[in-house]
């Protein structure tokens, strides 16, 4: 009691001191939760909007097929097996086929990954049901809004498209854009373009025949599916980008430790460095009869206390902050397109409990810590010594 | 204290390392200091006033010979006890003070009471007490850096003395005082030895001090070389 008495006093004494150091604590503090609430957020999003539009239940593939190496998929195609049949029958999954084409927007040749969906599937969300809205004999054809910036393709416009067939032989046609549709999704978006499943199927005379087969995402079970097609769940398909957000996490927890560090430069100058006074001060303890290990304590519940008021003032400023922006979100700019994963155009921060603990526990340790070591440090000096410098 | 005396020293000696030699400051110092003495340690710098202080105060340890301050050896003491001694017994003052730079006259002297666990409004009877015996009472807001040197020391006084010590150690009380400030500071430490039968003992080279001195000491190298009682001669009032 006394100790906290004397340290609530020495830092209320130190007046301007101790608040600066308690504001700079507090904004690495507000700062740390902020970016990581962020972060996790955006996890968040990118791996919802990841399985509503790519995901979904988990995928069916087949075992030539790797997403990464276009060069696989003319291997990579089958007919479904009659547990899938019956899967996609019952509205429960959706085929999906897809082959490596080139494209000639404005005359201009282009690869482009040509994709057949079901017009009328429920599990992913695609917008396939604009695909009939063309429904003359031209092949209908969706792309994303990345897509139509780099093609120059609008709504309407005609663009040829040559294939190689399941046989070898190479044809081509016009596919007319029934639509852009905007989506967050870079992955179903850039160099690719969405027809009609059975029309693929008619172009690379394989019918029937599907690449994968993507489970909705409500289905609760997913039986074996046989014919050699092999089930990709949800968390083989989303390791990669909870991968990215981690280290994306900490690189940034890195940044922002270098700010918490900076705070900690600040308590440990008014604890440390400033030692000739302190040692005095100590010393001065000492000779009125204080103990030593009352000192040290003393000394370090003065940083420790550094530490509170910064949670404290840190939840009194940030805590409003982090609800709004949990409740209005944040509107993102367009630059971190590039990031990788699905930029939303707002994102709503999430500040989960072991964040919020996490980083509070840090700041606290830190801090106490950093007052304890010299305290202790100094309190083993002799009393003459503390005092000397000064007092001959 | 059963034989009346508040400190004893025997055979004192106090080494110091320096280098790889060994420095002597306290050659076989023997001394008694009874009850409510004024008592003044005096001689050249460096002849080990404030390290026989020090001793004392059980702040320090000789290097052989024993100590015993009301009825403590202090050389038997752990940290913790020496602790208890110096905050029940004894009161120190300083050459430059050494007030508490974060905390107000008020607090600085209610310091000492809160480490003896006195309750609350005990302590402000006292400190108010000590703080008008000094003609300070009407600065105990005030920070220690807002003080005069003479303020501060007057501080000081009140912060040794709230508790009623037995014993005060005042190493150099006046050597950062003007003379006027000097005869008062002194004036005030002589009433509460008459009024509270406190014992002092300075370490002192300053004139105007050892004019007050009832009892003077004299070291030199280490060694006390003169031990005779004096009559005080304090200047009239308003100094000289
Ligand atoms: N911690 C120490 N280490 C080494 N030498 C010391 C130490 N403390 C004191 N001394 C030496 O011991 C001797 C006595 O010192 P002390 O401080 O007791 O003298 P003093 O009589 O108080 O002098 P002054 O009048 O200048 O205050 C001096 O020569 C001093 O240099
Ligand atoms: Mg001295």
């Amino acid at each position: 009691m006394l100790v906290l008495k004397l340290a609530l006093r020495n830092i209320i004494g130190a007046g301007l001191r101790t608040w600066l150091n308690v504001v700079v604590l507090s904004l690495a503090f507000v700062l740390i939760v902020w970016t990581q609430g962020f972060i996790q957020g955006m996890q968040e999003y990118s791996q919802r909007a990841l399985i509503d539009t790519e995901v979904g239940g988990g995928q069916f593939w087949r075992p030539e097929y790797d997403q990464y190496d276009p060069l696989t998929l003319e291997d990579s195609h089958a007919p479904l097996s009659p547990a899938l049949r019956k899967l996609v029958n019952d509205g429960s999954a959706t085929s999906i086929l897809i082959t490596m084409g080139t494209i000639y927007p404005g005359g201009r040749a282009m690869p482009a990954l040509i994709k057949g969906i079901d017009p009328s599937q429920k599990a992913l969300n695609i917008p396939a049901g604009m695909l009939g809205r063309v429904s003359d004999g031209d092949i209908p054809g969706l792309i994303g809004q990345r897509m139509a910036k780099t093609t120059g393709l609008r709504e309407g416009d005609f663009v040829t498209v040559r294939w190689r067939d399941v046989g070898g032989t190479f044809d081509a046609a016009d596919i007319r854009i029934a639509a852009v549709v905007i989506t967050d999704m870079p992955t179903i978006d850039q160099g690719q373009i969405w027809i009609p499943l059975e029309r693929l199927r008619e172009m690379l005379r394989t019918p029937g025949e599907a690449t994968l087969v993507v489970v909705d995402k409500d289905t609760a079970t997913v039986p074996e599916a046989g014919g050699g097609w092999i089930f990709r769940d949800q968390e083989y398909m989303l390791k990669e980008i909870v991968e990215m957000v981690k280290s994306k996490m900490v690189s940034t927890l890195f940044m922002y430790s270098l700010l918490m560090f900076m705070a900690l430069i600040a308590i440990f100058d008014t604890q440390v460095l400033s030692i000739w006074r302190r040692r005095k001060e100590m010393g001065t303890m000492m000779a009125l009869g204080m103990m030593r290990s009352r000192i040290v304590a003393l000394f370090t519940l003065e940083g420790a206390l550094h530490g509170f008021l910064a949670v404290v003032a840190g939840a009194i400023y940030g805590l409003p902050l982090f609800m709004l922006s949990k409740k209005y979100g944040f509107p993102m700019p367009d630059v971190v397109d590039d990031w990788g994963f699905a930029i939303p155009q707002k994102l709503y921060p999430s500040y989960g409990a072991v964040l919020l603990l996490g980083t509070t526990l840090l700041v606290l340790v830190s801090v106490t810590l950093v007052s304890y070591i010299p305290s202790a440090k100094i309190s083993r000096l002799k009393p003459t010594d503390a005092l000397r410098g000064k007092m001959t | 204290m059963q034989n009346g005396n508040l400190i004893e020293t025997f055979d004192l000696v106090k080494q110091f390392p320096i280098g790889g030699r060994k420095f002597t400051a306290l050659r076989d110092v023997n001394m008694k200091v009874r009850r409510g003495e004024f008592l003044g340690l005096v001689g050249p710098s460096g002849s080990g006033k404030t390290t026989l202080l020090n001793i004392i105060g059980a702040l320090d340890k000789p290097t052989s010979g024993r100590t015993v301050v009301i009825g403590m050896d202090t050389g038997k003491l752990s940290h913790k006890e020496s602790a208890m001694l110096r905050s029940e017994y004894l009161g120190f003052i300083f050459q430059t003070y050494n007030l508490l730079p974060v905390y107000t006259v008020y607090e600085n002297v209610e310091f000492p009471l809160l480490l003896l666990g006195m309750e609350e409004k005990k302590r402000r009877e006292m400190v108010i007490s000590a703080l008008k015996w000094v003609g300070l009472d009407d600065r105990a807001r005030s920070r220690p850096s807002t003080l005069s040197g003479g303020e501060s020391q007057r501080v000081a006084i009140a912060r040794a003395m709230v508790k009623r010590p037995k014993l005060v150690l005042a190493d150099e009380p006046t050597a950062n005082l003007d003379a006027e400030n000097s005869f008062n500071v002194l004036d005030m430490m002589v009433r509460l030895n008459e009024e509270l039968e406190t014992t002092f003992v300075f370490a002192t080279h300053d004139d105007k001090v050892i004019r007050y001195l009832r009892r003077k000491i004299t070291l030199n190298d280490g060694r006390i070389v003169e031990d005779i009682e004096t009559v005080p001669s304090p200047p009239g009032q308003g100094g000289e």
